[in-house]
């Protein structure tokens, strides 16, 4: 710790920060625009000026950009100095000579940092009595609004967009007054992570336009606190809603998991919640009936049949447990196939028993080696990649500090490094957006690519088993690989399920394993199928081809399906067969779907929007999310079938009365779980005065006129009884706990930059901590190795081994219901090695006919350069593709 | 379409630098230089022979006075507009030239002859005022050598 | 009078060629450097108080003593041949008329910071001068000046030119080299200076034409020699030019230190006919002006900064009194506005408001008011304030302007009209 002098007041400082994230730490509100905490600083927009002094006799000092002056002991300076206050509001005199005064219609407006400063610094009066510049619009497809004339040129969209996320297609044109941030011609921005331009973006230039078709000021959602259900890696969120539907997510800070962004998949898949296709009446057999009376029905045939359960790796822990506990142990089913349960439970197991840490997002971007192992993490878990692109920079990043360059000082740091890059390999069946980053990409059938894994681990621990007869390029491959991690501080594993191999989850717990020996700070990531894939693997349960099993032969008649669409886990002829065996087809899920068509049964779920509820991220974090709002109708999954066993008189079930009681006893009941009833407040948590927290921001408007049309006096707002939030703008206006706060805002602070204000220090943890646990750490002294090295994979003619290729958009499935996102969704195809379809005959878009998995498939055909030979990639997951398990054979028809 | 003879001055030109993305210039200058301008096509195929997107080419593009992203004619008159030049008067020469071919800054002649762009000081301030048409430079330029000056590019 | 650096330029302006240049003595010092250590060259220019010529006159022996002759290669070595400034022309007389001058004066550069390539950053309009160049650089090369292991020393030299493409910016160093990257000409923030971290990350030199046409000859003659060449403290000769409405505008390479008087009445030929000196920029555009009081001033770094203004590039612009000083910093402010790169906000906005103020004074709809707004800008556009010295530069003439013109500019806000003959 240092002492700096601000306005001859002394501080203690963290030295090596810059003044401006010093003094916006220690509460100052110091105006800026170009500075963001997670790019770093450029010194472009001028806005965050103060004065700084020689010494203490110096009285007139000089001005100085905070973000750009490192911060050393006995430093003094001002921030109220005349001089620096002038400049500061002569800097939004400029920016506003260009501005247009459109707040009133900007989407922007009341949630801009750009109004914030303006306030801040005072500018009031124009002097500008001229013209000003205008552009053109681009569109830049569903996600983004664009609107130039806003632009304060901070240069934070292509830093962001660029710099950080490796987009390509966006940037800055021209020059002088007349900048241009945007694509050279109009068309869908195609980063992963465009989104996060609306967050990043200071003004309304680029703004989410999701939101804008149902356009609400920020200020008049009701608001909580959130975790993202598209992906394992449980980003938080923010989730907004207005007049009974979900308008707006955004980013919610946390300090481990996904820091300041998340992905578009995780902005935009949200609308599913507001589509049509949603369940909203407790029907039977299509007709809405009344919801006791279902209750009652149901529970009926749960004390006289055989009822089994399905869960799913998309409901909460709380929702499972509940389904485990009224049907009991032996007949609760996961819900996926046996292939995917094998494969999760192994991963949890490596992640749970063996000895390399799982690392959280935040250390994977201070990992300075990576090797990935069959995961197109872009697709299938974007963030993790977004924190790759950060990773390959911390090698480089020595020669910064050798030249005392501070790392925060970005530009200056970008030039340094220049185009250097530290390690990272990635072995996948096909090409991948990371590929470009890459030290050497590996194109491989899984099972080859486990077998590199192998090679790899060998190399670093020859106690590690061997893997015969590999190919000359495979070995000089796990050479470099195996001398590039051994020679790096901190290096990360990452895999995953998404090849649907085994043996390459295996081949990466090996080099964890190997690596860890030599390394303490070796660190491992799997990434898993869906968002609770973790808690649910944790929880016990059979497959589902039990379930299918138990139908048929006769010992059951009954099932509850718990939000699970099994056509996505199970081979269509075998879902019909078991849906049309069973007598009665409960399904509680919130969104239609083909299994749910099916249902005697169909009871409203709530979405994470109308639902509390804990789920477990790739990391073994549980995290909660909370109700945004109430719907008619619609209750928790675990509501439900908490009030089907009670009715059923099932023992523990009568006095769970809220989400506290399911926590507390899956807690108890089961050894992993222990702890979980602390990932958030209990629900009767009050604030030090004894309030709530308010979800809806104090500043939001009409709340006794938004239902005037239905009826003229306003109805009691609804109670929570799962948290201590309120669903109004009651409450404590102080700052929540860290692991319920339902929005950003501090005084003076409208905008996601008051996010400062909730961190113990810029860009650190939350106060209080960051919100969530972890279940399970590694345990060193369980240090043991896979041994079962696959066979190389041999392509065998007329055949093709078939792979799952996962998108962004599409392979999920609920994000895939999204209207904006569906427009993302690519069509069907089987995506062949170029050789392969030359000796077919095929070129790119013709047809082809593949029997695979008792299914005869007809696609079109893309061509890959780097797929090997007799591997083809058929598309996971898509709505318009019915389920094969894969890999598998696929017979190619002539 | 490139032709042969641009890409093979593009590649020269990747070769004398660290990475592909550093003679970005060099390789917008050698499309200028046979085409007198970059089109959206050229440009989108000069960034495909440096690994760029098209984006991050015409950022560069479009930064530069000397790069020109829309057609100009088939001579480009740059007309001194700095201080110098101002002094010794160029207004009336650049009066003259407007009204000589009917446009003004930035337009084309219909017979697509004849560009004129304003520039900033050529470097020649003690022969002001200053012309440069393509590669030749004039100096000391008057009013009634424009005709004949404007001859030598029919 | 000793010219060193011009007294070989033919009549005909033809570039010398390497014969020629031999004959005269050249490359001699590049045979002395050779057998001389990088440290005892660095020593050697810094006892001759060589200034850069580029416009900050800042000490080059100096600049060099910052780069780490021990890290290793590349390392890069670039002559700012950019010369955009409005008003400077003396870069182009060397690089046209004497290019094997600073060819050799770039491998002593070169040399004394161990840099193994090299570049001409050649402004585009130069086209004689981009050939005179090329031709040099080949000519070099083939007797051996430039390549490897230059006559047995062991030591490696590449030389290129890069011709830029339109952008006053580029001569800004940093600028230069993001635009040598194949980037947007944007500056960098200091530190890290190019010394350490240059061009492609590498330590970097970066200096003027005129700078290292210099270095022949004081490896040739000595730093007291070259010392003495000057009147004043400021060592050397200095390429002096005069534009604007005198008898005979031109350029001249003359001891530095020479009063301003002197330029311009005799070497300049005085005022044009009918005409009488108002001001002048001492060293191209973004110079305050030098008024009559001023005349006497000695034209070296030292003495025209104590007369509030800088040397710059020592081409001096000169206003006569027909001439409307209100158009005229109007004109200046234009270009910068133009030039402006867009990066930092007060440049990239404040100077098109100073330029749209200037020109509503200028076409009579100026107010009291907009003279505070000028002001304003002048303070707040100051060294510092903005990322990089483009703007600062740009509020020099502005500053001065409203100092020693200031009824100009009241009186066409009163008059609502320009009451010059020149607009
Ligand atoms: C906006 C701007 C433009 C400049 N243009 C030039 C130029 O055209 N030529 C030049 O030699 N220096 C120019 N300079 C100065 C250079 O940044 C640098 O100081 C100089 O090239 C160093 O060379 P020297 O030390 O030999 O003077 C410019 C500086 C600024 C701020
Ligand atoms: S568009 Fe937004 S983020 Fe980009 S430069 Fe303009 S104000 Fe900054
Ligand atoms: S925030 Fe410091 S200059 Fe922009």
């Amino acid at each position: 710790m240092v002492t700096i002098y601000i306005d001859n007041t002394p501080y203690q400082v963290k030295p090596g920060k810059n003044l401006l994230e010093t003094c916006l730490t220690l509460g100052f509100d110091l105006p800026y625009f170009c500075w963001h905490p997670a790019l770093g600083s450029v010194g472009a927009c001028r806005q965050c000026a103060i004065k700084m002094y020689r010494d203490a006799d110096d009285k007139s000092g000089r001005l100085v950009m905070s973000c750009m002056e490192p911060v050393s002991n006995n430093q003094r300076i001002s921030i109220a100095d005349k001089t620096a206050v002038d400049f500061r509001e002569g800097v939004i005199e400029w920016l506003m000579t260009n501005h247009p005064h459109d707040c009133a219609v900007c989407d922007e407006g009341g949630a801009c940092h750009l109004q914030d400063m303006t306030v801040m610094t005072g500018h009031t009066y124009r002097r500008f009595k001229f013209k000003k510049r205008t552009h053109v619009n681009q569109d830049l497809g569903p996600f983004i609004n664009h609107e130039m004339n806003r632009c304060i040129q901070c240069y934070r969209c292509v830093r962001f967009y660029k710099d950080y996320a490796g987009g390509e297609d966006l940037d800055v044109f021209a020059s002088k007054s007349n900048v241009y941030f945007g694509r050279s011609e109009p068309g869908t921005l195609e980063s992963e992570f465009s989104g996060n331009l609306s967050e990043v973006c200071p003004t309304g230039v680029f703004t989410d336009k999701t939101l804008k078709q149902h356009y609400t000021r920020k200020w008049d959602l009701t608001m909580a606190p959130s975790i993202c259900q598209h992906c394992s890696l449980g980003c938080n969120i923010i989730a907004g809603e207005r007049y009974g539907d979900l308008r707006m997510i955004a980013n919610r800070y946390h300090g481990e998991v996904n820091g300041y962004f998340i992905c578009d998949r995780g902005r935009f898949g949200y609308e599913f919640v507001n589509a049509p296709a949603r369940v909203r009446q407790t029907t039977q057999l299509g007709q809405p009936v009344d919801e006791d009376k279902a209750i009652t029905q149901i529970s009926e045939l749960l004390k006289n049949s055989k009822v089994i359960g399905i869960g799913s790796p998309r409901a909460s822990l709380e929702s499972n447990y509940a389904l485990k506990k009224l049907v009991g142990e032996t007949n609760f089913h996961k819900g996926v196939s046996r292939q995917e349960q094998a494969l999760m439970e192994l991963a949890v197991s490596i992640l749970n028993t063996g000895p390399v840490r799982a690392l959280s997002m935040k250390e994977v971007e201070k990992a300075d080696a990576v090797f990935i192992l069959g995961e197109d993490l872009t697709n299938t878990s974007p963030m993790l990649a977004l924190a790759i692109r950060q990773s390959v920079r911390q090698q480089p990043l020595h020669e910064v500090n050798a030249l005392a360059v501070p790392e925060w000082n970005d530009a200056a740091a970008r030039e340094i490094i220049q185009q250097k890059k530290g390690p990272l390999f990635v072995a996948t069946v096909a090409e991948t957006k990371l590929d470009s980053m890459a030290t050497k990409t590996f194109r491989a059938a899984p099972q080859d690519i486990s077998r590199l894994g192998f090679a790899v681990a060998n190399l670093i621990d020859p106690s590690a088993p061997q893997v015969s007869n590999l190919h000359e390029d495979e070995r000089a491959m796990s050479e470099l690989i195996a001398k590039s991690l051994l020679a790096s501080e901190r290096p990360v594993i990452i895999s995953g399920t998404s090849c649907q191999s085994d043996s390459v989850l295996k081949a990466a717990a090996n080099v964890a394993t190997a690596l860890q020996k030599r390394n303490k700070n070796t660190g491992i990531v799997l990434t898993f199928p869906e968002s609770n894939s973790v808690g649910l693997a944790l929880m016990g349960g059979n497959p589902l081809e039990e379930a299918f099993q138990k139908v048929k032969s006769g010992n059951t008649d009954t099932v509850i399906i718990l939000e699970n669409d099994l056509y996505r886990h199970s081979q269509t002829t075998l879902v019909d067969e078991f849906l049309t065996k069973c007598k009665t087809v409960v399904v509680v899920d919130h969104s239609q779907q083909a299994t749910s068509a099916k249902a005697q049964w169909l009871i409203p779920a709530g979405t994470f929007a109308e639902a509390d509820g804990t789920i477990v991220n790739n990391e073994g974090r549980a995290q909660r999310y909370f109700q945004v709002y109430e719907k008619m109708n619609v209750k928790e999954s675990w509501r439900w079938l908490t009030n089907l066993g009670a009715t059923a008189g099932i023992t523990p079930m009568q006095s769970w009365k809220n989400i506290d009681h399911i926590t507390k006893a899956l807690a108890q009941e089961e050894e992993v779980f222990r702890g979980i009833e602390r990932v958030s407040l209990t629900s009767d948590y009050r604030m030090q005065d004894g309030q709530r927290v308010p979800r809806a921001p104090h500043r939001y408007s009409g709340r006794t006129a938004m239902l005037a049309n239905v009826t003229v006096s306003e109805p009691k707002p609804p109670e929570d009884p799962d948290s201590g939030m309120s669903f109004t703008m009651e409450g404590t206006r102080a700052m929540p706990p860290s692991s319920m706060i339902p929005f950003f805002w501090s005084p003076g602070w409208n905008s996601v930059q008051s996010v400062n204000k909730y961190q113990e220090e810029v860009g650190a943890a939350l106060r209080g901590g960051d919100p969530g646990i972890r279940l399970f750490e590694a345990s060193a002294t369980q240090s043991h190795y896979f041994n079962e090295v696959p066979e190389k994979f041999i392509a065998v003619d007329s055949k093709l081994w078939i792979v799952p290729l996962h998108h962004i958009y599409g392979s999920e499935e609920l994000s895939a219901k999204s209207a904006s996102v569906a427009k993302r969704v690519p069509l069907p195809y089987l995506m062949l090695n170029a050789e392969d379809a030359a000796k077919l005959g095929l070129k790119e878009g013709d047809a082809i006919e593949v029997a695979v998995g008792g299914d005869q498939l007809r696609l079109p055909v893309k061509v890959s350069a780097s797929l090997s030979m007799g591997v083809a990639g058929l598309p996971a997951g898509l709505p318009t593709l019915s389920f094969v398990e894969l890999p598998a054979w696929g017979l190619v028809k002539r | 379409m490139l032709t042969d003879l641009e890409i093979k001055e593009i590649e020269h030109a990747i070769k004398l630098v660290p990475h592909k993305k550093a003679a970005s210039v060099e390789a917008l200058k050698v499309v200028q230089e046979h085409r007198r301008w970059v089109s959206d096509e050229s440009l989108r195929e000069v960034a495909k022979l440096l690994d760029m997107s098209p984006e991050e080419l015409d950022s560069v593009a479009t930064f530069y006075n000397m790069i020109f992203r829309r057609e100009v004619g088939k001579h480009v008159i740059l007309v001194c507009d700095s201080i110098s030049c101002w002094v010794m008067g160029y207004e009336n020469l650049r009066d003259q030239l407007f009204s000589r071919l009917g446009i003004k800054y930035g337009e084309t002649t219909s017979d697509g002859r004849f560009t004129i762009l304003p520039n900033c000081c050529l470097g020649t301030c003690d022969c002001a005022p200053a012309l440069m048409i393509d590669h030749d430079l004039y100096r000391n330029v008057t009013g009634e050598q424009l005709e004949g000056i404007l001859k030598r590019y029919e | 009078m000793e010219r060193p650096l011009t007294e070989h330029i033919r009549k005909d302006g033809r570039p010398l060629t390497l014969k020629e240049y031999e004959a005269v003595g050249g490359y001699q010092a590049l045979r002395k450097i050779l057998k001389m250590s990088p440290k005892e060259v660095q020593t050697l220019v810094k006892d001759s108080n060589l200034r850069g010529r580029g416009g900050a006159g800042f000490s080059t022996g100096l600049k060099w003593s910052f780069v780490p002759l021990d890290a290793p290669k590349p390392k890069y070595l670039i002559t700012n041949a950019d010369e955009m400034e409005p008003g400077t022309f003396k870069d182009r007389i060397l690089l046209e008329c004497t290019p094997h001058q600073l060819i050799e004066g770039m491998i002593i550069a070169a040399y004394a910071i161990q840099a193994d390539i090299s570049y001409v950053y050649l402004r585009w309009a130069y086209k004689t001068a981009a050939q005179a160049i090329l031709n040099a650089i080949a000519e070099a090369n083939a007797a051996g000046y430039l390549g490897k292991n230059i006559f047995g020393s062991g030591y490696d030299l590449e030389m290129h030119l890069h011709t830029g493409v339109g952008r006053y910016m580029c001569g800004e160093e940093t600028a230069l080299l993001n635009s040598l990257e194949g980037k947007r000409a944007t500056p960098r923030a200091k530190p890290p200076f190019p010394q350490v971290s240059g061009l492609f990350g590498r330590p970097t030199i970066v200096n003027n034409v005129e700078t290292l046409c210099c270095l022949p000859h004081i490896i040739n003659n000595g730093a007291e020699w070259f010392k003495k060449l000057s009147l004043t403290g400021d060592a050397g000769t200095k390429i002096y030019g005069v534009s604007g409405k005198v008898k005979k505008p031109g350029a001249w390479e003359l001891p530095m230190g020479i009063t301003l008087r002197e330029l311009i009445e005799e070497h300049a030929g005085g005022m044009q006919d009918g005409l009488k000196f108002r001001g002048a920029l001492p060293g191209g555009a973004s110079t305050d002006f030098l008024v009559e009081q001023h005349l006497d001033v000695k034209m070296d770094y030292t003495s025209v900064a104590a007369a509030g203004s800088r040397l710059g590039t020592g081409t001096v612009v000169v206003m006569d009194d027909k001439t409307c000083p209100v158009g005229f910093v109007e004109n200046l402010e234009h270009f910068f506005a133009q030039e402006s790169c867009g990066f930092c906000t007060p440049c990239r906005e404040g100077l098109p408001w100073v330029e749209k103020i200037l020109s509503a004074i200028d076409s009579g709809s100026g107010t009291m008011e907009d003279i505070q707004l000028l002001e304003h800008h002048t303070k707040f556009l100051g060294p510092g304030n903005t990322f990089c010295a483009f703007a600062p530069g740009a509020m020099e003439p502005l500053q001065s302007a409203l100092k020693y013109f200031r009824n100009d500019f009241e009186q066409h806000i009163k008059e609502k009209r320009c009451p010059m003959e020149h607009r």
